[in-house]
């Protein structure tokens, strides 16, 4: 692989990261990380999606009028959150009721039509699908890590395999509540953004307003 | 008639589109920053999902349903997986239908929230708010009362957190912390602060 396509798959990991950065496709990034199972074939169905309708729109891009690109993009995505949608009513089926309506929601994932639009209608088609997958991933790696921690010391459990012994069960972990309820989503990504921030410095904000300290004699 | 009202209480504040479920997030963060441009965001939405959410109800009741296409011949037929990509036209159809009836009759009201509209489309609440509407099989009056209370519940949620902002920006954040991470903190705090309603029933 060369140099550039790999750097279009990295760097959306850390650097560029879809989430912490560019703020975008946080909705679903926050509903679905309370358990590891829900989170990773969260994941995957926006890998899927992400990397093949980047392709697809790749493949069009000299045939979409400029005026309905947009109609277009998203009929290419909805069909293919619908192919994703039916497959995981079939194969998981305990899953696809936890995620209820946040398949459909891929449709309106910021990250896919941000992706189809910025990189998909500019690049050739196998760039554009290393592109759509490198967001994807870069989207999973935040997911996955909001769920670990969600999971790990909501309800002391990996993948439904339990790690630290609840209470309930006589062992001797007390589980946090909290983190299996909605808000502490929006906590754990706040702390990740200061995390990720406070490491790479160029991605920090620059205030609205300066504070200034007034000097003592 | 309760029933409904209940049903409307829910959706505004325990069943928070935003700060319970999450949806319409990217808007939520990015046109929070002043309250003016929030609440011309939050009324926006509000007419939009009070008219999509019905809307797909008679889409969904009268030709998705299995056995829905009865009335045309066809009892034995179900098209309940083309749901996502109707519901999403439907939306981006009348997004579109909305921006061309406030041009010609209320202009005033068009150039107001005219930049908000072509954003709509792609916010989660709406596609969000009909998709609940067919998970908990609404019917009609239900998905009317679902529609404006659940927009209503929405455009609360990003002006209050417009209000917060407009204070924060003054105060000593953290550098790594700025602008985003303080944001998340903060809706984080007004999720738990709508939890509380949660116990509250009519």
């Amino acid at each position: 692989m060369s140099q550039t396509r790999k750097q279009l798959l990295t760097d959306p990991l850390v650097d560029n990261n879809p989430i912490t950065l560019q703020v975008l496709g946080i909705c679903s990034a926050l509903a679905v990380t309370s358990s590891l199972n829900v989170a990773f074939v969260m994941s995957l169905a926006v890998i899927a999606v992400c990397g093949f309708s980047s392709l697809f729109i790749s493949f069009l891009r000299h045939y979409i009028p400029n005026s309905i690109r947009i109609i277009v993009q998203m009929v290419i995505i909805a069909s293919l959150v619908i192919l994703v949608d039916q497959i995981i009513k079939a194969y998981a089926y305990e899953i696809s009721k936890t995620l209820s309506v946040f398949v459909g929601l891929i449709i309106t994932n910021c990250i896919v039509m941000g992706r189809a639009e910025a990189f998909a209608m500019k690049n050739k088609p196998f760039e554009s699908f290393i592109d759509g997958v490198g967001n994807g991933l870069g989207y999973s790696l935040l997911l996955m890590a909001v769920g670990v921690i969600r999971e790990l010391f909501g309800s002391g459990s990996l993948f439904g395999v339990m790690i630290f012994e609840p209470v309930s069960n006589g062992g001797w972990y007390v589980p946090n509540g909290l983190l299996l309820l909605p808000p502490s989503a929006f906590f754990i990504i706040g702390f990740i953004i200061w995390g990720v921030r406070t490491w790479k410095k160029s991605q920090v904000e620059s205030r609205e307003y300066k504070i200034q300290t007034i000097k003592e004699h | 008639m309760e029933g409904l009202i209940s049903l409307a209480v829910k959706a505004i504040f325990v069943e928070n589109l935003a700060l319970s479920f999450f949806l319409g997030m990217c808007t939520f963060i990015a046109v929070s920053k002043k309250i003016s441009t929030a609440i011309g965001l939050g009324v926006s939405v509000m007419i939009v999902q009070s008219i999509t959410v019905p809307a797909n109800n008679i889409i969904l009741s009268y030709l998705l349903k299995p056995g829905a296409l009865a009335w045309a011949g066809f009892p034995d037929v179900d098209l309940t997986f083309l749901g996502l990509i109707s519901y999403i036209g439907v939306i981006a159809a009348l997004v579109q239908i909305l921006e061309m009836i406030l041009d010609k009759y209320f202009p005033p009201l068009y150039n107001a929230l005219g930049i908000f509209l072509p954003l709509i489309t792609v916010n989660c609440a709406i596609l969000g708010g009909s998709l609940f509407m067919v998970e908990r099989d609404y019917n009609f009056s239900e998905a009317t009362t679902y529609g404006i209370a659940s927009g209503f519940g929405w455009a609360l949620a990003i002006a209050t957190m417009a209000g917060v902002r407009e204070k924060l920006k003054y105060s000593d954040i953290p550098d790594g912390l700025q602008g985003l991470g303080i944001t998340f903190i903060t809706a984080g705090l007004m999720a738990m602060a709508f939890m509380c309603f949660s116990g509250v029933k009519l």
